[in-house]
């Protein structure tokens, strides 16, 4: 088995719900439970194959997914920050609405060929012998998701908008009396969750497959959710997460197509299995961090 | 500038009017919807919620069908409100549906071809465990090293579709079935199919479970001191722990009560309207059932009027699709809508609308 | 009981209402049910666009009805028995899930007409239909071993069913006779439908050293990802001629029209009676691509024969000698597998490593 192969194959393969759990983990960390995450990506995936197809340029489909998850988000938005609607209950509605509104929209563009989105072949980089092949020939959007891990996390951890994110998160009440508008602070939130997940949703009809079929993400939302639990809130750890998940499912089909001797049964459960087993040893070291407001509505009381 | 103020008490009269404004407004979008598809708006909406209970060809069939479908999504939604209610999320009712139907059909199959009338309620005992056990892995998990349940319950259902395609493409296969995945057929098997009891109702055993769950849930939430202690979880967990409320016995209790509940739906429906364990005999009831808990706004009595509207749009959906050839995802978005709609709706019945000149600070 | 004499009067009103037979101008009612949405670009899609097609031969003579995403068990019982009570004439049930709720239903409505696609189960009302995919699968798997340099082939499989175990055999035993040194790689997804797990276990196996990829499944992503890597693949279910000439050597299609329009004629003329329908390539219910991409000469001719010998019945994809996976005997010198084995086949033939996962 051909490690340099593995790594690139896994950061391809993890790209889209990486994409998705960090929009999640913002939008968490603000205090806001999505769970429509699944909707969303669904949605910038046709969107973004849309876009794509009709402007003949991927990063335009890039742009217009990230627009269309933003402006779906903002209905979740609309309902759990001003009408105070129930979180859990609006985030599902969110994936209902989101996989009927893609599948209405996609009829048309069934059986087309998105343009393809080239690899980035880094001058020097991706020259560098094992390294080179194994990191650096990957198209711009694994280079696009590593950078906003790191955004995400500088913005956070130094920022004064991201202290003021996680305050609200954390207690929207104090953070109400400290004079910051907490339900401004959760929509930018919710918005740029959904321009994530539509980002990642994209990369599945623009890259992964490259096509646009109903129901193609196939999941990936909920996995996304699953992640961000598993990083604690934390961007590292959502880079862990969605690239340990991505790497044990693209690890167990190699090792399938290498003829070993493991049931099949086990090797396909296996990527939940470890994450549930990863988890448990973090959590067992007594590492948690769910943000203090998570899922609780805010209402200003007069 | 609008602002909106609690009421103390939740009003009895908006409880009672939002959903029909939600309905009335979900007529309207999707009326438009349906329009815009080049569908009969005025004919779609009729189809879909009313052509189920009333229409003169379909009404005597889909009547009783409204129970079916509704059965099993109740029976999970109140073992999830449970939980909700305490602040445990199991979102994986759909793995422990699962493993209920898998476990009660192995323990039924075992002793194929008995007919003694003892083997039924074996099963159902069976899979009520199968269910409960599933639960108990995220229940032990939280309370021993404090994992999350979200993810725990999750992940478990992707596990438990692997063991079902197994348990129906290998150990379960039947034996008569020429090599093609799936169990032996219950239905065929009178001493354990889960008939309907009455002729023409839809009424199961798992309907009847349902209701009984319904009732169940309300005395133990109502009158019921570990009621009590649930809400107390949820709505304030240090003041529960300071009047002794062993957190760890709610996680158990809370993920066990659903993982039963789960595990019986799973249970009657393999052995009743679906008949066999077969690849992709779940379909998605466990997490349909998240969105009818919080639809009936945890409260038994509302989860029993929110399944049986939530089956009222399967079943209409299929109608209109069947009738006025609408696209199925129009019906999901449709659905999509009316949940919507609902939830936005709610803001009334909890909150006074105030007009004000001035922002109050 | 009292419920099958419900429905039994309620299909009798109907049938009263309506007029049994189609004399008064009455124009007979074609369902569809599809377990998934009809733009799944696979399996439901073929079967959609092959009722619209028999739409399109018969007009306004016949109505068509269709329902999509219909989960199988207690929900394809009650669509069915929706649809019966609709009217329905005829009722074509395209996924074997619906198997015993096409059966259950069509106890309790004698006059209306089943056709339920790859079960066995038959009844007075029931017909069943299916196509011999393996005989398309010995084409390509000929192919495949034709033009594999790393003597590596992989097969993306969904579940372990007899009909996805048939063409696993079918394909190897032909790569083999391409190319006796051929090895097969199998990676199970289990699903039928995701893009993405596609296309990750068609990189797996390019991985792995593979350089011609089939896919038992039905979205187009093993075929993107060949082309990226510059090996070969086919189209599956649909003929994908958008990859063509390259990565697509070739398509197996499912060509289900034919058979609706035959089988609508057979009502509308009152002739229609309960048949067991195992089609192939002879009889157009299995359908080869083009064959494109850089085949070589020997290889193309040799290709174009098998398939033309398989629609005459001069071959027989399987033929003896063939061995189980264990070494066991299965069939002698030319002796050719029964229907009945091939329904239910369970077992690898002898060469291939793995395992079938149960």
């Amino acid at each position: 088995m051909d490690p340099v192969l593995l790594v690139a194959s896994i950061m391809v393969s993890a790209t889209p719900i990486l994409l998705a759990a960090l929009g999640e983990m913002v939008v968490e960390k603000a205090g806001v439970l999505n769970l429509g995450v699944e909707g969303m990506m669904i949605t910038g995936a046709v969107m973004g194959f849309a876009v794509a197809v009709g402007s003949g340029s991927p990063l335009l489909g890039f742009a217009g997914a990230a627009l269309a998850g933003a402006v779906l988000s903002l209905s979740f938005g609309l309902l759990t920050q001003y009408l105070l609607s129930n979180q859990v209950a609006t985030g599902l509605g969110l994936t209902l609405v989101g996989l009927g509104l893609s599948a209405l929209i996609g009829s048309s563009f069934e059986g087309l060929r998105a343009p393809s989105l080239p690899k980035l072949d880094l001058p020097l980089l991706g020259d560098l012998p094992v390294l080179g092949p194994m990191l650096f020939r990957h198209d711009i959007m694994v280079y696009v998701s590593l950078a906003l891990v790191g955004a995400v996390w500088a913005f956070l951890k130094f920022t004064r908008a991201g202290l003021i994110l996680r305050a609200v998160g954390e207690n929207h009440d104090s953070a109400h009396a400290l004079g910051y508008r907490v339900v401004h602070v959760r929509l930018a939130a919710i918005a740029f969750g959904g321009a994530c997940a539509g980002l990642g949703g994209a990369y599945v009809s623009l890259v992964r497959v490259p096509q646009w079929t109903e129901g193609m993400t196939a999941g990936a939302g909920w996995i996304a959710l699953a992640i961000v639990v598993f990083a604690s809130w934390r961007a590292f750890g959502v880079l862990l997460g969605a690239y340990l998940f991505g790497g044990v499912s693209v690890l167990q089909l190699n090792l399938q197509a290498a003829g070993t001797t493991v049931p099949v049964e086990l090797l396909s459960m296996s990527p939940y299995l470890i994450t549930i087993i990863v988890l448990v040893i973090i959590s067992a070291r007594g590492v948690h961090g769910a943000p203090g407001s998570l899922g609780r509505p805010f209402h200003a009381a007069a | 500038m609008i602002r909106l103020e609690r009421r103390l008490e939740p009003s009895r009269l908006w409880t009672v009017l939002t959903p029909l404004l939600a309905v009335a407004l979900t007529m309207l979008a999707g009326g438009l919807m349906f329009a815009l598809l080049g569908k009969p708006p005025l004919e779609a909406i009729r189809t879909i919620f009313w052509d189920p209970l009333f229409h003169p060809q379909f009404a005597s069939y889909s009547r009783p069908q409204l129970l079916v479908k509704a059965g099993p999504l109740i029976l999970i939604a109140i073992g999830l409100s449970v939980g909700f209610r305490a602040g445990i999320w199991n979102i994986g009712a759909e793995g422990q549906y699962i493993m209920g139907a898998v476990c009660g059909a192995a323990v039924g199959l075992a002793f194929y071809p008995s007919d003694s009338a003892l083997l039924f309620p074996l099963m159902v005992v069976a899979g009520g465990l199968g269910g409960w056990a599933w639960a108990m892995i995220p229940a032990l998990l939280k309370t021993r090293f404090g994992t999350n349940e979200i993810l725990v319950s999750l992940m478990l259902v992707y596990v438990a579709q692997n063991i079902l395609a197994s348990a129906s493409s290998s150990w379960l296969r039947s034996p008569e079935g020429m090599g093609f995945p799936g169990s032996r057929n219950f239905k065929q098997w009178p001493a354990v199919h889960n008939a309907e009891l009455l002729p023409e109702t839809g009424m199961h055993w798992g309907v009847v479970a349902a209701l009984i769950a319904v009732i169940a849930a309300y005395v133990l939430l109502a009158r019921h001191i570990q009621g009590f202690n649930i809400r107390l979880t949820g709505e304030a967990p240090r003041a529960a722990r300071f009047a002794g409320v062993s957190p760890a016995r709610i996680i158990v209790l809370c993920l066990g009560i659903s993982g039963t509940l789960a595990g019986l739906a799973g249970l009657f429906e393999v052995t009743g309207p679906a008949g066999q364990v077969t690849i992709d005999f779940n379909s998605g009831y466990g997490f349909t059932a998240i969105i009818v808990a919080f639809l009936g706004r945890l409260h038994p009595v509302g989860i029993l009027l929110a399944g049986l509207l939530m089956a009222l749009t399967y079943i209409g959906g299929e109608l209109a699709q069947l009738m006025l050839g609408l696209p199925g995802a129009s019906i999901q978005l449709f659905q999509g809508m009316l949940l919507f709609f609902l939830l936005a709706t709610d803001v009334f019945t909890n909150y006074r609308i105030r007009l004000s000149r001035r922002e109050v600070a | 009981m009292k419920r099958r004499t419900l429905l039994a009067s309620a299909a009798l009103s109907l049938a009263l209402a309506s007029g049994a037979a189609f004399a008064q101008g009455d124009t007979p009612k074609v369902a569809f049910v599809y377990v998934g949405p009809v733009n799944d670009g696979g399996w439901s899609q073929h079967h959609h666009e092959a009722a619209m097609k028999m739409k399109e031969h018969f007009g306004d003579a016949i109505e068509v009805i269709e329902q999509e995403s219909v989960p199988e068990g207690a929900d394809a019982e009650r669509v069915l028995t929706q649809m019966a009570l609709s009217g329905a004439d005829l009722i074509f049930t395209t996924s074997f899930g619906y198997m015993d709720p096409t059966i259950n239903v069509a106890a309790k409505f004698p006059d209306v007409k089943f056709e339920h696609a790859t079960g066995y189960k038959t009844a007075p009302n029931v017909s069943v239909y299916s196509a011999r995919f393996y005989e398309g699968r010995a084409v390509t798997g000929y192919l495949a071993g034709a033009m594999t340099k790393t003597n590596k082939i992989g097969y993306i499989g969904s579940f372990p069913i007899p009909e996805v175990i048939r063409g696993i055999n079918s394909t190897f035993i032909h790569a083999r006779k391409a190319n006796p040194d051929v090895e097969l790689s199998v990676v199970w997804i289990s699903t039928w439908f995701d893009p993405a797990k596609e296309a990750d276990a068609t990189q797996a196996l390019l991985d792995q050293g593979a350089d011609v990829v089939l896919a038992h499944t039905d979205s187009t992503a093993p075929l993107a990802v060949l082309q990226k890597a510059g090996a070969y693949g086919f189209g599956q279910a649909a003929d994908m001629y958008e990859y063509a000439p390259e990565p697509r050597l070739s398509s197996i299609i499912d060509e289900w029209s034919p058979y609706y329009i035959e089988r609508v004629q057979a009502l509308i003329d009152g002739t229609w009676e309960s048949t067991s329908t195992w089609a192939g390539i002879g009889d157009g219910m299995v359908g080869i691509g083009e064959f494109t991409g850089p085949i070589p000469e020997e290889a193309l001719a040799a290709a174009t024969k098998m398939k033309d010998d398989i629609a005459s019945g001069a071959y027989h994809p399987f033929t003896g000698p063939l061995n189980k996976q264990d070494g066991s005997a299965w069939l002698a010198e030319g002796e050719v597998a029964d229907d009945g084995t091939l329904a239910g086949m369970d077992f690898y033939v002898e060469g291939l490593t793995t395992e079938i996962p149960n």
